[in-house]
C-alpha cells in the first residue's frame, strides 16, 4: 500500500518533468549501449586475435626434445660423496625425434577424461624445390579428420578440399606464401627435398593460409603416411601428439603429469603462448574502463536532473514531510525516480547494444591475414548485459542516493515559513 | 471535565544564529477536545514558531509536548510523521498542494499514507470532505485550476481526510480576500461546532480571532493571556 503511494508520486513527479527524465534515460541508454557494444567488440576481435593462435595450438604438446641428459656417467661415481662435478661441453647423443611407442601413448590418452583428443603429428624439415633454387620449409604430416575436428584445419585452407590429403596418395596442402614463390597451382605437382636428401614429388591440393606471414611462407601439410615416406621411416614414426583438453586452464597440470609419466617433454598452452593472455586482459581492461567511464557520466546526469527536480519541488516535498510523510519515504520516492531512469535507460541501452553490434557484426571485414574472417567479429557473450544491466543499476542508484538524501533532510518548516 | 489533547509544559526556544535570542520563553498551556482556539499577537511574537513545535515539525526546542496523552520527547523523524499523519492537520497560508495531482488525489494522499481505508474508502471519504467544504464539483480538476480561496478549501479538506485530532492553522486567511477569509472562518467554525474538531489557529487578523472560542495572546515570546 505505503510502496504503491509512494511509486504513485514518483511516477506523477517523473511525468511532470519527463523532459529531463528522457534527456538523463537518454544518458543512461547511450552508455549502456556503448559499454555493450564496446566489450562485444573488443572481446570478439580479441577471441579472434587469440583464436588465431591459441585455436591452433595444442592445449598440451608432448614432444621429444634433443638436449644433452641431466645424468651424466660420473654421477653413478661420485652419487654417495659430497663431490660436486663440473663438466663442460657436453653434447647430446644421436637421438631420434620419435616419440617411443606413440600408439600405446595415443591410446592410453584417449581414455583420459579429461583429454577431449589427439592429433598426432610428423615434423619434417623439408627443401621445396623451384627451379634451381631451393627454399627451406617444414611439412607437417597430419591426420586431417583429427586436425580438423580438434584445430579447425578447415578453416585456413583457402583453396581445394583438406580431406583430399588423405583421399589422393602423396599429396599436400602449401602454405600460401611458399605457394606464391613456387608459383604453384592447385592440381600442379612440387618437387620436395627431404634433409636426408630424399627427393619426392607431391600433388598440390590446396592452400593454406593461417594469417601469420611467417608460418605461411614456410609451413605446408601432408598426410602423417606422406611424410613418414619423405623421411623414410617407419609407420610408427611421429614426432608429436598434440592434445586438447577439455578445460584448457588445466593444461599447465596435465603437462607436467605427462611429462612424468610418459618421460618426454610436455609444453602446456600458457607457458607456450602467455603474451597472448597478457594482451587480451589488457584489451579487455581498457574497454571496461572507457564503458565504467560512460556510465559513471550519465551517473552525473541523473544526479543533476534529481538535484533540479528537488529544488523545485522542495515545496511538495515539504508539504509531504508535513502531512506526515517521513524523510524515509521521501528518500525512497527519489530513489525509484533515479532507479526507473535507470531501469529504464539501461534496457533500452541492452536493447541498443544488442542492436549496434549486430550491426558492427554485419560490417564487411576483409583482410588477406585473416581468411575466415568477412565481417568484423563481435562476441555476443550474455555476460557484458548483465554487467552492463548491474551497473547501470548501481550508478543510478548512487547518482540517486545523495539527492534523495538532500530531499529527504529537508527540514518543512523553512520552507514552509518562508512563503 | 473535557479531556485534554494537546498539552505544552515549558517549552522553551532560542535562535543561536548569528546571537542566542529566545524567542519561545517557558510557556505552558493546554488544549481542550472540540476547542476552537486562535493564536493571536504581534509580528515576531513567537507565534508561529510555537505552532511548529506543536505540529512537531520543529524538534529544537526545550520543555515537553503531550499530544493525546504521549509525550513527543525522544521520538524519531519517522514516528513523528506518523503522529502528523494521523492526528494533526494543517492549513497553511499557502495553500501547497500538488500540482501534479487532481483536487481529488491531493486530498486523498494523506489518507493513503496512513494506509487505514481501502483506497476505495478513502476516496469516498475525501469526497465527503470536499463536500463539506462545497467543492466536491472541482474534484478531478488540478489545483491550479482553481481559484485562491477554494485552492484554501481544498487544502482544509486535505488536512480533515484522517480526521484529525486537532488542526492547526499559520494564517489561513492570510492571503485570502475578505470573501474568501469570511468562508473559512465559517468552515472552521461550522467543524468546530457541528463536528466537535479541535481547532489551534495562529492569526494576527484580531476580528478572526474575536470570534473564536478562546484565545491566546502572545508577546515577546511568552502568553499574556488566555
Amino acid at each position: 500500500m505505503n510502496f504503491k503511494l509512494i511509486q504513485n508520486i514518483a511516477v506523477s513527479l517523473l511525468l511532470a518533468r519527463w523532459r529531463q527524465t528522457l534527456v538523463a534515460a537518454i544518458g543512461v541508454t547511450f552508455s549502456i549501449t556503448m559499454f555493450i557494444t564496446l566489450l562485444s567488440f573488443m572481446s570478439g576481435l580479441n577471441d579472434l586475435l587469440d583464436g588465431l593462435i591459441l585455436n591452433r595450438t595444442p592445449h598440451v604438446r608432448l614432444y621429444k626434445e634433443i638436449k644433452a641428459s641431466d645424468f651424466q656417467p660420473i654421477d653413478i661415481q661420485s652419487k654417495k660423496t659430497k663431490q660436486y662435478n663440473f663438466i663442460r661441453s657436453i653434447k647430446p647423443k644421436s637421438e631420434r625425434l620419435e616419440i617411443q611407442n606413440s600408439a600405446a601413448i595415443i591410446k592410453n590418452l584417449k581414455s583420459d577424461s579429461r583429454v577431449l583428443g589427439v592429433a598426432p603429428k610428423v615434423t619434417a624439415q623439408v627443401f621445396y624445390n623451384v627451379g634451381v633454387i631451393e627454399i627451406t620449409g617444414v611439412i607437417n604430416g597430419i591426420d586431417p579428420e583429427a586436425e580438423n575436428k580438434l584445430f579447425f584445419f578447415n578453416d585456413y585452407v583457402t583453396e581445394g578440399n583438406f580431406m583430399d590429403l588423405k583421399n589422393i596418395p602423396n599429396s599436400i596442402i602449401l602454405g600460401k606464401g611458399a605457394a606464391e614463390k613456387m608459383l604453384a597451382q592447385v592440381g600442379d605437382v612440387v618437387q620436395i627435398t627431404s634433409s636426408k636428401g630424399e627427393r619426392l614429388s607431391l600433388k598440390v591440393v590446396g592452400f593454406f593460409q593461417s594469417g601469420l606471414q611467417d608460418i605461411d611462407n614456410v609451413q605446408s601439410y601432408a598426410s602423417i603416411s606422406t611424410t613418414q615416406k619423405l623421411l623414410g621411416e617407419s609407420n610408427n614414426y611421429i614426432t608429436d601428439l598434440q592434445v586438447k583438453l577439455n578445460d584448457i586452464l588445466m593444461a599447465p597440470d596435465v603437462a607436467k603429469e605427462y611429462q612424468r609419466i610418459y618421460e618426454i617433454q610436455a609444453i602446456d598452452i600458457q607457458t607456450a603462448n602467455s603474451q597472448f593472455e597478457t594482451g587480451s586482459s589488457v584489451r579487455s581492461l581498457i574497454s571496461y574502463a572507457v564503458g565504467v567511464t560512460l556510465l559513471i557520466v550519465a551517473g552525473f546526469g541523473i544526479y543533476n536532473i534529481l538535484n533540479m527536480m528537488i529544488y523545485e519541488k522542495m515545496d511538495s516535498i515539504a508539504i509531504l514531510k508535513a502531512i506526515g510523510f517521513s524523510g524515509k519515504d521521501v528518500n525512497r520516492i527519489f530513489i525509484l525516480i533515479a532507479l526507473s531512469i535507470g531501469v529504464f535507460g539501461g534496457f533500452l541501452g541492452l536493447l541498443g547494444g544488442f542492436g549496434l553490434s549486430a550491426i558492427i557484426d554485419q560490417i564487411p571485414f576483409n583482410t588477406n591475414s585473416l581468411p575466415t574472417v568477412k565481417t568484423y567479429p563481435i562476441n555476443y557473450n550474455p555476460k557484458y548485459y548483465m554487467i552492463g544491466t548491474v551497473f547501470a543499476i548501481i550508478t543510478t542508484y548512487l547518482a540517486g542516493y545523495f539527492p534523495s538524501r538532500k530531499a529527504s533532510k529537508i527540514d518543512p518548516v523553512i520552507i514552509i515559513r518562508g512563503k | 471535565m473535557s479531556q485534554i489533547i494537546l498539552e505544552a509544559q515549558g517549552i522553551s526556544k532560542s535562535f543561536h544564529d548569528p546571537v542566542t535570542i529566545p524567542v519561545l520563553k517557558n510557556i505552558s498551556f493546554s488544549l481542550n477536545k472540540g476547542e476552537f482556539v486562535s493564536v493571536i499577537g504581534k509580528s515576531g511574537c513567537g507565534k508561529s514558531t510555537l505552532l511548529y513545535i506543536l505540529s512537531t515539525m520543529d524538534t529544537d526546542y526545550e520543555g515537553n509536548l503531550i499530544i493525546d496523552d504521549v509525550s513527543m520527547q525522544g521520538k524519531d523523524e519517522g514516528e513523528l510523521a506518523i503522529v502528523r499523519n494521523e492526528k494533526i492537520g494543517f492549513v497553511f497560508q499557502f495553500h501547497y498542494l500538488l500540482n501534479e495531482f487532481s483536487v481529488l488525489e491531493n486530498v486523498m494522499l494523506p489518507g493513503q499514507k496512513l494506509g487505514k481505508y481501502s483506497p476505495k474508502e478513502i476516496q469516498e471519504r475525501a469526497y465527503q470532505k470536499l463536500k463539506i467544504l462545497g467543492i466536491e464539483k472541482e474534484a478531478l480538476k488540478k489545483p491550479n485550476q482553481l481559484s485562491g480561496g477554494q485552492k484554501q478549501r481544498v487544502a482544509i479538506a486535505r488536512a480533515l481526510i484522517n480526521d484529525p485530532l486537532i488542526i492547526m492553522g499559520d494564517e489561513p486567511t492570510g492571503n485570502l480576500d475578505k470573501k474568501n477569509s469570511e468562508i473559512v472562518f465559517d468552515i472552521f467554525k461550522e467543524l468546530a461546532e457541528n463536528y466537535g474538531q479541535s481547532l489551534l489557529i495562529v492569526t494576527h487578523d484580531n476580528e478572526f480571532a474575536s470570534r473564536t472560542q478562546r484565545i491566546i495572546e502572545m508577546q515577546d515570546g511568552s502568553i499574556i493571556r488566555m
